[in-house]
């Protein structure tokens, strides 16, 4: 079996969605980590606070540098994410697919492998 | 007497399949490529003394079998399970009949999986199926060779490390899986039917290499209309190839080109194939399109019946571009006034492409107007990279 990251890929300038249009896509989200834990693919979800509230440090010689803000400004984040176990990219595209569907964003699939 | 021609012939025959074989026994693309490259490097030493074996493509696979098994057992000081481990993901099947066969659809699924990027699924095509070598599609393609040799390495390192299955696609993802495949055969003739830049129109390799590919394919999927459909279309545009440039290398339009220099073996062997997808009866777009270059191929047109397979294509395939050849149709049966209404309407859609200018040039021309046919010309020239369809489109205009 393989592993996969399955990440939200969420516009930084997007408006948030209405509370009503929050509330269905948590319940999809709810339906979704449920389906995949009974086909035991899932291993793994989470969220992640907008890019605005991070730090990074960052080596500096010896020193270690603390700045506001996120690694790199771009258009898009990563909003949330989940890892899965599968057999091969095929059945990674489909939980992709299914995740797509449920939240109305964008999901990249990508290869993970645990340190 | 066998000799390098013999060798060579073979290859292009037999590589895709021995690199399909390989790629399941071995469950590495580089290593299987590797490994039929050397049992032709072999077959190249001993088939001019040996003769031809019975069986070439038998001998192939087992000789390159046995190297890559040689091979392993050199290198067998590796760390095997990190070798393992990195392998391409072959989902355990028992051989059986008709195995070879399904090897060949395997590579050919691969080849063309939707995440794979067009070109890095075109490249790997001809490298792997047609036997190909990264220059030599580069020079089809005019780009630079260390272009095509990342392509491919990307692409290949993208199938080891995420796992893209070595499988036929399951049935209910199967239609589309397989448009992938014929959208990729068909980008490949289509680039050789009209180069999108250069200086020839039409680059025959190209289209040669297309139609090899699409035999096989139709070969190994006999039951899928739309495989026969592209091949019927594929046949029925080349058979025309000939005719479609002058001496000169310029374009000759198909109201005026010389009927007696079409190609009646490819023609029939074109209209056979739609014959058999209208028994079918499971229309789909490439058999419609082939059935249009039918009627074209046939003397004189029958104009209602392309107006009547257009309405068809655009009930399948709604695009811009099936609703402006529907229009040129619509010119021959009720004249250039009415297509020249239905084309205007394409602009947003179309107002960029060469041919939507091209189209209303002609009708405007058709028309008796001549100041507009002009300018219409000139719009088309101005958009197309093809520098035998430039030519042909100021000629055009300048014999208003």
């Amino acid at each position: 079996m393989s592993h996969y990251l399955l990440s939200v890929v969420t516009p930084t300038d997007g408006t948030p969605p209405a509370a009503e249009e929050l509330d269905t896509i948590m319940k999809n989200v709810d339906t979704l980590h449920r389906e995949m834990r009974d086909a035991g693919a899932w291993v793994f979800s989470g969220g992640l606070d907008g890019p605005d509230t991070a730090t990074v440090v960052r080596p500096r010689g010896d020193e270690l540098l603390l700045t506001d803000g996120p690694f790199i400004e771009a258009r898009e984040y990563v909003g949330g994410i989940s890892i899965i176990d599968v057999p091969d990219l095929d059945a990674a595209l489909e939980w992709g697919r299914r995740s797509a569907r449920a939240i109305g964003l964008p999901i990249e699939v990508r290869p993970f492998h645990w340190a | 007497m066998v000799d390098q021609a013999d060798v060579a012939r073979v290859f292009r025959e037999e590589y895709g399949r021995a690199v399909a074989v390989l790629v399941r026994l071995l469950g590495d693309i580089d290593l299987a490529e590797e490994a039929v490259q050397e049992a032709f490097e072999a077959a190249v030493r001993r088939w001019p003394d040996s003769g031809l074996p019975p069986s070439p493509a038998g001998w192939i696979v087992t000789t390159a079998r046995n190297r890559a098994i040689d091979r392993h057992r050199r290198e067998s000081t590796r760390d095997d399970r990190q070798a393992e481990a990195s392998r391409l993901h072959v989902p355990d099947e028992p051989l059986e009949e008709g195995a070879v066969r399904d090897d060949r659809l395997r590579l050919i699924f691969t080849c063309c999986h939707p995440s794979l990027g067009t070109s890095a699924q075109v490249a790997l095509t001809l490298r792997l199926l047609g036997g190909l070598t990264t220059a030599e599609i580069a020079r089809l393609f005019l780009v630079p060779e260390p272009t095509v040799a990342q392509r491919l390495v990307r692409a290949k390192n993208k199938i080891r490390k995420a796992r893209i299955p070595y499988r036929v696609p399951q049935d209910a993802d199967l239609p589309d899986r397989l448009h992938a495949v014929l959208a990729v055969l068909y980008l490949i003739f289509t680039e050789g039917h009209t180069a999108t830049s250069g200086g020839a129109l039409v680059r025959s390799d190209l289209c040669a290499e297309a139609i090899r590919l699409a035999r096989q394919l139709a070969e190994l999927m006999p039951d899928e209309p739309e495989a026969l459909g592209l091949l019927a279309l594929m046949l029925l545009v080349e058979s025309r190839s000939a005719a479609r440039t002058a001496p000169d290398g310029s374009l000759v339009p198909l109201a005026e080109q010389d009927r007696s220099r079409w190609d009646d073996d490819l023609a029939e062997q074109g209209r056979d194939l739609v014959r058999c997808c209208l028994r079918r009866d499971r229309p789909g777009p490439y058999q419609v399109q082939a059935a249009i270059q039918a009627v074209h191929s046939e003397t004189p047109t029958d104009w209602r019946q392309v107006v009547a397979l257009y309405d068809h294509l655009l009930a399948l395939t709604p695009t811009p571009m099936v609703a402006l050849n529907r229009a040129i149709a619509v010119g021959e049966v009720d004249g250039p006034g009415a297509a020249l209404v239905l084309v205007d309407g394409l602009r947003t859609a179309l107002g960029d492409h060469h041919l939507f200018h091209a189209t209303r040039a002609e009708l405007l021309r058709r028309l008796g107007r001549a100041d507009e046919a002009a300018t219409a010309y000139a719009d088309a020239a101005d958009r197309t990279r093809n520098a035998v369809e430039r030519d042909f489109l100021d000629r055009r205009r300048g014999e208003l």
